[in-house]
């Protein structure tokens, strides 16, 4: 059976710690670090594997910072 | 042979800027210089050359337009008359921050406020000491003759764009609205975008791939850097200073009285010299073309050599106070002036010189 | 499956959402969680999936969005306060083979440039106009705008929106959408990852009509201003959902392109 497996990039440098990704991600992948970056935010970082690139979490980050890759992966 | 038209001098502005392969005019009605406008559409251009010309909402979009239009490096102007040319001053002083080169025309009413439609030149503080806000300049020429309409439209666009600063013709309801031969010139060609591009490469034309994209902006909000931008301006304004300074002098070299005048007045001050010489009086005319930048220097060697000064200006007393600075106290320095859109009579001007200026009658 | 690592995933073959190169790598200036660099984004993205980078030309505003010409790798002009449609008219009217867009705030679009909003859509005005409508004042220090809703508290409307003596919020979009020379006229959100989708037609939309030269094309996105209100950014979008999108309703206004 096909499954899809995605992964996030985040340019954590550029990211403002908003938090508007955390809500739109469906599988709750993304949490707020509890490090801060270079501006002094606390940064979005994906927390688990169960990414499926559906892209919700760049769509909607108002920063552009999220980077989305996918991949079919057979079992 | 050379064109020859009769025209009135509002609509010489309008042939003169058809005629230089001006890109878009764009104004709001307001008289006594709703001909520049009127005589544009009637005349098409964009049929001919595919200059653009709008009726805009008001003189405040009429500015901006202007704005838009000379960011994208493309020879725009706007005209219109007193009460319009304060609600451009915004726009101006974005324009004169932004270095952004166009031609603009006051055809003076009196004012203050909604005034009177007659011819008036109240507006020289407004012109040539800043107008809008900020430490910016422009550069002003005032056209004496309908032929002058016509030809500093040309002259105002070349220096526009040689500084990148917006230029001004001040005129007045009696030049924009009297009719006098015109010696037309031949039809430019409009620039194309890509000359454009090679003479003005900091215009607005779409961000070619591979180049840094063009801003145009009047913003600096790091203090450091807006006061660089500032120098520099400033820097632009003393080489205009140098280089762009005009003048005519009717008689100045064995005068023992001079007029200083610009446009309507220094006509009225031609025919005051005709009437004082013939009374034995030795009188000259010292006429600035450019009020901004103002003809100082000269009028500092000719005071070093005369009685006395009489600004004329029909004016409450504007370019007097510039007279006065020129002249460093080296001569007497006095002024005449008609208010409320009154031409005053050579008489007159000969009467108010003997009075002020040489002990009475 | 359990060998599979993010650097398997994270291959050029697999990429499916990266930033936009019609965006600089300039950090937006705009607070955390604000709408704008959302909207920035999906007009850049716009440009970009058209190819019409070379093309365009956009018009900044006066207000949080006055340094947009910092964030779009575009040719930019920046507008004094309100002019932004009569500077783009002008753009427009000389470079009629370009694209142009203006981005105007609720207090610049709907406030002191309403009369150039207007007759820029009544002229019908070939250019794309993007509107951001957060009921506020954000640069300035979050003071009531004419888009503020009744009741709602703003710096200059302290106790709330008082109409009876501080007037009503104008719903200019709607005014708009009766001129006869806007073509498409939709209002939309940006706070999800659907609403992001459906503001990116609309703007996609309002770009591609200018290739038609039928008129004005105008997209107003509804947004948060998360300082101004005073919330958390999720916390202002929720509000917005509440009490901005009853007063502002989504959706299409008017299409006279799409129903021919």
């Amino acid at each position: 059976m096909a499954k899809v497996k995605g992964s996030i990039v985040i340019d954590i440098e550029k990211c403002k710690g908003c938090e508007v990704c955390i809500p739109a991600c469906p599988e709750e992948v993304i949490a707020i670090a509890q490090q801060v970056n270079g501006k002094g935010y606390k940064y979005a970082q994906p927390v688990t594997d169960d990414c499926t690139g559906c892209t919700n979490c760049a769509v909607v980050c108002p920063d552009g910072v999220i980077t989305v890759y996918r991949m079919k992966v057979t079992e | 042979m050379k064109e020859l038209r009769l025209m009135k001098g509002n609509e010489a502005i309008s042939e003169a800027a058809i005629r230089d392969g001006c890109d878009g005019y764009f104004g709001y009605p307001i008289t006594p210089q709703s001909e520049i406008l009127e005589y544009l559409m009637a005349e098409r251009p964009y049929e001919k050359t595919g200059m653009i010309v709008l009726q805009a909402e008001s003189e405040v979009a009429s500015i901006n337009m202007v704005y838009g239009g000379a960011a994208c490096g493309k020879k725009v102007f706007t005209s219109s008359s007193s009460p319009g040319i304060s609600l451009m001053q915004e726009g101006l002083s974005y324009m004169a921050g932004a270095e952004l080169p166009a031609v603009i025309v006051n055809v003076v009413r009196g004012g203050p406020g909604l005034g009177t439609i007659q011819p008036s030149q109240a507006d020289y503080f407004q012109s040539v000491k800043g107008g809008g806000h900020g430490d910016y300049k422009l550069i002003t020429l005032a056209p004496a003759s309908v032929q002058e309409m016509y030809d500093f439209v040309g002259l105002g666009f070349e220096i526009a764009f040689r500084y990148r600063n917006p230029v001004l013709i001040l005129s007045d309801g009696a030049i924009g609205q009297m009719m006098e031969k015109v010696y037309l010139t031949e039809q430019k060609t409009r620039l194309t975008n890509e000359e454009i591009r090679e003479k003005y490469p900091w215009a607005t034309l779409g961000k070619v791939p591979g180049k840094h994209r063009n801003i145009i902006t009047s913003l600096e909000l790091e203090s450091a850097k807006q006061e660089k931008v500032n120098i520099r301006i400033q820097a632009k304004y003393r080489e205009v200073e140098k280089n762009e300074v005009r003048y005519e002098e009717i008689l100045t070299e064995d005068a023992e009285y001079i007029f200083v005048a610009y446009g309507t007045s220094s006509r009225i001050c031609q025919k005051s010299i005709e009437l004082g010489r013939a009374k034995g009086m030795k009188i000259g005319l010292f006429r600035p073309i450019t009020l901004y930048p103002f003809p100082s220097e000269r009028i500092n060697e000719l005071a070093g050599k005369c009685k006395g000064m009489l600004s004329v200006e029909m004016s409450a007393g504007q370019m007097v106070e510039d007279v006065k600075l020129a002249v460093e106290g080296k001569t007497k320095v006095a002024h005449f002036g008609r208010l409320g859109g009154i031409i005053p009579s050579p008489v007159e001007v000969i009467n108010a010189i003997e009075e002020k200026l040489m002990g009475g009658k | 499956m359990a060998n599979i690592t993010d650097e398997d995933i994270r291959k050029p073959e697999n990429l499916v959402y990266s930033r936009t190169k019609v965006l600089t790598e300039n950090i937006m200036s705009y607070c955390p969680g604000c709408g704008h660099g959302t909207a920035h984004r999906i007009i850049a993205e716009v440009i970009e999936e058209m190819g019409i980078q070379d093309k365009t030309v956009g018009i900044a505003p006066v207000g949080c969005s006055v340094l947009a010409y910092n964030f779009f790798d575009l040719d930019m002009q920046q507008a004094p306060h309100g002019r932004a449609p009569a500077v783009g008219t002008a753009v427009k009217r000389l470079l009629p083979d370009h694209f142009v867009f203006t981005y105007q705030g609720d207090g610049d679009l709907a406030a002191i440039g309403t009369a150039e909003t207007i007759h820029a859509c009544n002229r019908g005005e070939n250019i794309t106009m993007i509107f951001i409508n957060n009921g506020i004042y954000g640069m300035t220090g979050g003071q009531m705008a004419p888009t503020t809703l009744p009741g709602m508290k703003s710096s200059t409307s302290p106790y709330g929106r008082d109409v009876a003596t501080m007037g009503n919020p104008l719903k200019i979009t709607e005014l708009l959408a009766q001129l006869p020379g806007t073509i498409y006229v939709a209002r939309h959100a940006v706070h999800t990852p659907a609403a992001v989708r459906k503001a990116k037609k609309a703007v996609r939309k309002a770009f591609e009509n200018q290739k038609l030269n039928k008129g004005t094309s105008f997209v107003e996105i509804v947004s948060n201003c998360n300082s101004g209100w005073k919330m958390t950014p999720n916390q202002s979008n929720k509000w917005m959902v509440d009490h901005m999108f009853p007063y502002y309703p989504m959706g299409e206004i008017k299409d006279t392109v799409g129903k021919e």
